[in-house]
């Protein structure tokens, strides 16, 4: 992962009883929190799994891989992956190039190049939920933007959020509205590293902007991008916060996640051992990605 | 990754085109076209809900994106001298404080140890608490959920503090671990062959010069923290310790056909960031981004 972990070597130092100390108090109450709130869960999600349980008394109701079965056959829970699938086509289709692009224009001398970088984080420090209701209104059929269209051309109203062929796409636009800055702030973030000579020798040499842009910019990037990716598909993966103030997964459920599904059929209905399995798929899903990804393309970085 | 600096700040040189092939004066009022237009996109949803708290219902439907006809303070003002308001910003601030002061002393302990001590295991068990880094939250919730209600924390600040501390440990460890080594190694051994244990070394030396990464930890705690829902929507019953984000669903549910009142309400709670933003901006822009290039 980084440079210090691979490069660094500590000098062979006998611990002490000092050594010893510390890490008999320092190192414990670390290790116990994680364990309770982190690991034990994740593992007791794997054993609930098996189980039909309402989390009263003891999982007693062995049913083996059922509950997998019935995800298997479940279409609101296929849609709610479908719908996973594609926050991550769209966050790399058009997020990454757009934020890519801005990034473009805001990491160079333009005048007020700070204040539109700061504009474009702005929406990425505000809650998932608070934005949820925002959009909520803005696409409101009577009061916000559809209201203007259909109210000037003297239609009636049109509500997109019960829509439920198209409800999905207010949810991808709010993401767009709300992630682009962060990955644009990365991309100046890379484009500031990158050493200007090359740019001017090259420009020297003949070389479009095309071709600089292609040629040197987007390989210098490739940490970056790499980077951008990894956190808009791990995002995707997670994405809840928005669903329940903008659409609370309907209409028809068509607009669930994997967590929102996981928390309206599972936590809100106590199905333990139902609920745990969509965790285990989601870790699943997040672990191999992690991994492979990582393995595959973020090795030198 | 680890030396990659983000400076937002000091905008570098132009990284495109200073040539002047092209007609440039044009071609630059057009980027800062695109770009004004783009920054109006952006902000229009935020700017609206702002002003349309400030309307009678009737004025907010017939024009949702003019300036109030009649400027109604009332909307504001009640909220602001209302109990309400003040409860769930509180109760997000104390599960706030209480998750940073805990992450950043937890893990910048454990990473001491990971950064200066060899011991028996001292890799399997970094590995083990990077393993926070692979999955959500949401992964574990329902298990999470039987946890806290076994250990009697459910309804609790505890209960949310807690696991989210737990789960913000694994980002804490390797940042400060990174930093903590890369101290020059000098002092250490200047600071032992003086007689100075690992104690004294860690809260003389270690934490004063660790001042920007700590306060990386801080910021992308205390984000995570004042804007999580998940967790507290799973924990809370009683309406007395909900946080603002639960607070403003509750409110919404409540009043749910009076917009004006729900996007004043939004307006006040997303006021606290807003304004963390622009005076922390630096700090924050850094925080977040740096925190996510070098985990």
């Amino acid at each position: 992962m980084s440079k210090a972990q691979t490069t660094y070597v500590e000098p062979a130092r006998r611990m002490s009883a000092n050594g010893w100390a510390t890490l008999v108090i320092f190192l414990p109450p670390a290790l116990l929190l994680f364990t309770i709130f982190v690991a034990l869960p994740m593992a007791e999600a794997g054993w609930y799994s098996f189980f039909n349980w309402d989390g009263y008394g003891r999982p007693e109701k062995f049913i083996a891989l059922k509950n997998y079965g019935y995800l298997v056959g479940n279409a609101t829970f296929n849609r709610s992956l479908i719908n996973n699938g594609f926050i991550i086509v769209v966050s790399l289709l058009v997020q990454l190039p757009c934020a890519l692009g801005v990034a473009m224009m805001v990491a160079g001398r333009i005048t007020g190049a700070a204040w539109f970088r700061m504009i474009f984080f702005l929406p990425y420090v505000l809650a998932d939920v608070a934005a949820g209701l925002i959009w909520r209104f803005m696409f409101d059929g009577s009061y916000g933007l559809p209201s203007l269209i259909t109210g000037a051309l003297g239609l009636a109203p049109y509500y997109l959020l019960a829509d439920k062929t198209w409800a999905f796409s207010a949810v991808l636009i709010v993401i767009l509205w709300k992630y682009f800055g962060f990955h644009m702030m990365l991309y100046v973030a890379g484009l500031q590293g990158i050493d200007k000579s090359l740019l001017e020798a090259a420009e020297m040499d003949g070389a479009s902007a095309v071709q600089r842009f292609r040629y040197i910019t987007l390989p210098l990037l490739g940490p970056m991008i790499r980077l951008s990716i990894f956190f808009s598909v791990v995002g995707a993966l997670q994405l809840f916060d928005i669903i329940v103030p903008l659409t609370g997964g309907g209409p028809f459920e068509t607009t669930n996640t994997m967590v929102s599904f996981l928390y309206y059929f599972g936590i809100t209905r106590m199905r333990v051992g139902f609920g745990s399995a969509v965790g285990v798929v989601l870790f699943v899903i997040c672990v191999t990605f992690a991994f492979g990804y990582r393995r595959l393309f973020m090795r030198d970085d | 990754m680890t030396e990659t600096s983000i400076t937002i700040e000091h905008a570098a040189p132009a990284v495109h085109e200073p040539s002047g092939r092209s007609p440039r004066g044009l071609a630059s009022i057009a980027l800062f076209a695109a770009l004004i237009v783009l920054a109006g996109v952006v902000l229009v949803p935020i700017l609206a809900t702002a002003l349309n708290g400030f309307k009678e219902l009737g004025d907010l439907q017939s024009r949702p994106f003019s300036l109030p006809r009649v400027w109604v303070w009332r909307n504001y003002w009640d909220i602001v001298t209302g109990y309400r308001y003040w409860q769930v910003l509180g109760n997000s601030l104390l599960i706030a404080t209480l998750t940073i002061a805990l992450t950043l002393a937890l893990s910048s302990m454990a990473a001491f140890t990971f950064a200066h001590l060899r011991f028996f295991g001292d890799r399997f068990l970094m590995s083990y608490l990077q393993l926070g880094l692979l999955f959500p939250l949401a992964t574990a919730i329902l298990p999470l959920f039987i946890k806290i209600r076994d250990l009697g924390l459910l309804d609790s600040y505890w209960g949310v503090v807690l696991p989210q501390v737990a789960f913000s440990l694994a980002m804490g460890v390797l940042l400060l671990r990174n930093a903590f080594r890369q101290l020059p190694g000098e002092l250490l051994d200047a600071a032992m062959m003086d007689g100075c244990g690992y104690f004294r070394y860690f809260f003389y030396i270690t934490l004063p010069l660790s001042g920007p990464i700590l306060s990386t930890v801080a910021v992308i705690s205390f984000v995570a923290s004042w804007n999580g829902f998940l967790l507290p929507l799973v924990v809370f019953n009683s309406e007395s310790r909900y946080p603002w984000t639960l607070g403003l669903m509750a409110y919404q549910g409540q009043y749910s056909t009076m917009w004006q009142l729900v996007l004043a309400f939004i307006t006040l709670t997303i006021l606290p960031a807003i304004l963390m933003f622009l005076v922390a901006q630096r700090y924050i822009v850094s925080g977040l981004t740096a925190g996510a290039v070098k985990a």
